[in-house]
C-alpha cells in the first residue's frame, strides 16, 4: 500500500508533465505544418494559375475569371500545332542531348585526374576550373560568336553550342571531382595491384561507383541546355529552323499577343519534360545539389 | 666489384624514376586533354581578344581599327546606361540576394521541423526552380500583367494599390525578385542539408541553459552553418553579375516588343530598370555592331565576377580543399 502510494505520486506528476509536453508538441505540429502550407501556397499557386488560364477559351483569356468557365483542351493541340513547334522540340532534344553526352564523356576523366593524381598545377588547374565555371557566358561570347560565323560558317545552328561540350564543362568536371574525392584510394591500389591500367580502372571500378553522381550531372547539364536561352539567341536566332523550345518559347507572346491562354499552354509544354524527367530522377538530383555546395 | 654493382644501381634508379615519371606526366596529360583544350580556346583565347577588341573600333565587317581607349571613354562617360545598369546590378545584390538566401534558409528550416510530409512538401518547393526561366518569366508576366493577372485582381479585391510590375520602373525589379524567389529550391536543398549536419547534442546542450528559439538559432544554428551562408551570398552575387534571360524575357514581354530575329527590342523596359551588363553586351555587340564598346563591358564583367570568386576561394576553404 506505502508502495504504490509512493509511486503514485511521482506517476500522476509525470503524466500530467507528459500531458502539457504533448498539447505542446501537437501545438508546434500544427504551427509549422499550417506555415508549410502557406509557403506550398506560394509554390503552387503560379502552375495553378497558369493551368487555369491555359484552358480558358480566347475570349475568357480577356477577363479576370479565374475559373475556366469552359474546358478548352484543344488549346494544347493548337499550341503544338503551331509551325515550328515541332522543329523547336527536335532541336532541343538534340541539343541537350548531345550536349548531355559529350559533356559526360568528355569531364569524366578530367575530373578524375583532377581528383586522384598528383601532378603539378594540381590547384591552378582547379583554380581555373571554378574560373570558368563562375566565368559569365557574355565575357567570351564576342570572340567565339565571330570564329563560329567568320571561321566555321556555323551560325544559324545549335553546333556552336554543342561542339564545345566535347571538351569538359568546368562546373561538371567540380562536381564529379567532389564526387570523386570520397572515392577510398584502396580501391584504386587494388585494381592497380589486380593489374588494372589507368584507364581501365577508371572504366571498371571508378564508372560504376560514381553512378550517382554522373547522374547528377547528366541530368544537370541536360536541364542546362534545355533551359539556357542565351546561346539560342546568339547563334540561332537567325535561323528559325535551329530554334530551341525556350527561344521560341517568346515567340508566342507576340503571336498572340492579345491573348495568354495559348502563351501559357505553350509555357506549361515547354516546362513538363523537365518536371517529369525531376520526378524519375529526384534522388540523384537532391545529392547533386547538395555535392555542388557542401564539402566536408 | 661491389662498388661498380652500386655505382650502376646508383645511376639506374634515376633513370627508371625519371621514365615512370614522365610516364605519369603523359597519362595526367592525356586524362586531362579535353579540358585543357577546352580551357585553351574556350576561355584564354577569347578572354584576351575580348580585351583586344576593347581597344579596336570593330563593326564586325570592315577591318578592327586602334582607337586606344575611346571605347572606354565611350562606355564610362557617353553611353547612357552603363551606371544605371551597374546601379541595378547593385540593388539586385543587395535586395535580391539577401532576400533569397534569407527566405531559402527561411524554407530549408522550415522542412527539417516538419514532422509528417517532409518529402511531398520538399518536392513541392523544390519544383519551381526547376521551371526553365523563360517559362518561369512568361508565367509571371502573365500572373503580374496588371490588365488580366490574378494577383491584381485579388489585390484590388482586397482594396490594396495594384502595381503595374513589370511595366512600372519602380516595380520591376521587385517583380523580379518575386520571381527569384520563387525559385528557391537550390538553396534550400543546401541549407536543408547543412543544417541536418547541426550536432544535436549542441541543441540540447543550449535547451538546458534555457536558451529560447532565437538564442537556438543564434548561438548554435548560425555558427554552425555560416560557411553555407557564405557561400550562397557569394554565389548569389556571382549570379547577379550573370542575371541575363528573366530580366530580357520579362522586358520584353511587358514591352510588347518580341520579335524573333531583326526587330530590336532595347533591353532595360521600362525606363532602363531591368538593365544588367550582360544584356550591354547582347545590345551594343549584336545589336548596334560595336564590338569594342561590347568588349569593354565584358571586360568589367570579368573582372567584378573574378573578384567575386576570388572571395569564394579564399573565404571557404572548404570549396577547395584538395586533400584526399
Amino acid at each position: 500500500m506505502t508502495l504504490s502510494s509512493t509511486l503514485s505520486v511521482p506517476l500522476t506528476t509525470r503524466t500530467a508533465a507528459a500531458r502539457v509536453a504533448r498539447r505542446r508538441a501537437v501545438l508546434h505540429w500544427v504551427a509549422v505544418h499550417s506555415v508549410a502550407v502557406a509557403a506550398a501556397l506560394f509554390f503552387i499557386l503560379p502552375f495553378v494559375f497558369v493551368f487555369l488560364t491555359s484552358v480558358m477559351t480566347d475570349r475568357q483569356a480577356l477577363t479576370t475569371d479565374f475559373w475556366p468557365h469552359q474546358w478548352e483542351w484543344g488549346n494544347y493541340l493548337k499550341v503544338w500545332r503551331t509551325p515550328g513547334f515541332l522543329t523547336w522540340w527536335r532541336n532541343t532534344l538534340v541539343y541537350a542531348g548531345l550536349g548531355t553526352l559529350f559533356t559526360v564523356v568528355s569531364s569524366v576523366p578530367v575530373a578524375y585526374a583532377m581528383a586522384k593524381f598528383r601532378f603539378r598545377g594540381r590547384n591552378l588547374s582547379l583554380m581555373a576550373v571554378i574560373s570558368m565555371m563562375m566565368l559569365p557566358p557574355q565575357v567570351t561570347v564576342i570572340p567565339m560568336y565571330l570564329f563560329w560565323a567568320k571561321q566555321l560558317h556555323l551560325t544559324g545552328t545549335l553546333w556552336p553550342l554543342i561542339i564545345p561540350m566535347a571538351f569538359g564543362d568546368a562546373f561538371s568536371i567540380f562536381l564529379l571531382r567532389q564526387f570523386l574525392l570520397t572515392v577510398p584510394n584502396e580501391y584504386l591500389e587494388a585494381a592497380r595491384i589486380d593489374g588494372c591500367g589507368d584507364l581501365r580502372t577508371l572504366l571498371r571500378v571508378v564508372l560504376p561507383m560514381s553512378r550517382p553522381a554522373i547522374a547528377a550531372v547528366a541530368l544537370f547539364q541536360f536541364f542546362y541546355c534545355w533551359n539556357d536561352y542565351f546561346g539560342p539567341q546568339i547563334y540561332a536566332s537567325e535561323n528559325p529552323g535551329a530554334w530551341t523550345l525556350s527561344y521560341g518559347l517568346e515567340s508566342f507572346k507576340g503571336a498572340h499577343h492579345t491573348n495568354w491562354n495559348l502563351t501559357m499552354a505553350a509555357t506549361l509544354l515547354v516546362m513538363a519534360p523537365v518536371i517529369v524527367l525531376f520526378f524519375f530522377a529526384q534522388k540523384a538530383f537532391i545529392e547533386g545539389v547538395t555535392l555542388t555546395g557542401v564539402k566536408g | 666489384m661491389a662498388l661498380e654493382r652500386m655505382t650502376v644501381a646508383r645511376t639506374e634508379v634515376p633513370a627508371a624514376l625519371k621514365r615512370k615519371r614522365r610516364r605519369e606526366t603523359a597519362r595526367t596529360l592525356a586524362f586531362l586533354s579535353p579540358w585543357l583544350i577546352g580551357f585553351g580556346f574556350f576561355f584564354l583565347y577569347p578572354l584576351i581578344s575580348t580585351v583586344y577588341f576593347s581597344f579596336m573600333r570593330y563593326d564586325g565587317f570592315t577591318a578592327p581599327v586602334f582607337t586606344g581607349l575611346k571605347n572606354w571613354d565611350y562606355v564610362f562617360t557617353k553611353y547612357p546606361f552603363f551606371w544605371q545598369g551597374l546601379q541595378n546590378t547593385l540593388w539586385l545584390v543587395v535586395v535580391m540576394v539577401t532576400l533569397r538566401v534569407a527566405f531559402g534558409l527561411g524554407i530549408g528550416m522550415l522542412i527539417t521541423k516538419l514532422k509528417t510530409g517532409v518529402g511531398f512538401f520538399r518536392t513541392l518547393f523544390y519544383l519551381p526552380y526547376l521551371a526553365p526561366p523563360v517559362a518561369a518569366t512568361m508565367a509571371f508576366a502573365f500572373l503580374l500583367n496588371p490588365g488580366t493577372g490574378p494577383v491584381n485582381h485579388f489585390l484590388g479585391k482586397l482594396g490594396l494599390p495594384q502595381p503595374g510590375w513589370f511595366t512600372d520602373p519602380s516595380w520591376s525589379k521587385p517583380a523580379l525578385t518575386m520571381l527569384a524567389m520563387w525559385g528557391i529550391g537550390d538553396l534550400m536543398v543546401i541549407f536543408m542539408a547543412s543544417l541536418l549536419d547541426v550536432p544535436k547534442e549542441q541543441y540540447e546542450a543550449a535547451e538546458l541553459d534555457g536558451a529560447g528559439p532565437w538564442q537556438r538559432f543564434r548561438y548554435v544554428t548560425y555558427p554552425n552553418i555560416s560557411p553555407i551562408v557564405m557561400f550562397a551570398v557569394v554565389t548569389g552575387v556571382i549570379q547577379t553579375m550573370q542575371y541575363y534571360t528573366q530580366a530580357i524575357v520579362a522586358g520584353k514581354v511587358a514591352s510588347g516588343i518580341i520579335g524573333g530575329s531583326g526587330q530590336a527590342f532595347e533591353p532595360g523596359y521600362p525606363h532602363g530598370s531591368t538593365w544588367t551588363l550582360p544584356q550591354m553586351v547582347y545590345s551594343l555587340g549584336f545589336q548596334r555592331f560595336d564590338t569594342g564598346s561590347a568588349c569593354v563591358i565584358a571586360v568589367v564583367l570579368f573582372v567584378i565576377s573574378m573578384a567575386f570568386t576570388s572571395l569564394l576561394l579564399r573565404r571557404n576553404a572548404g570549396f577547395l580543399s584538395s586533400e584526399d
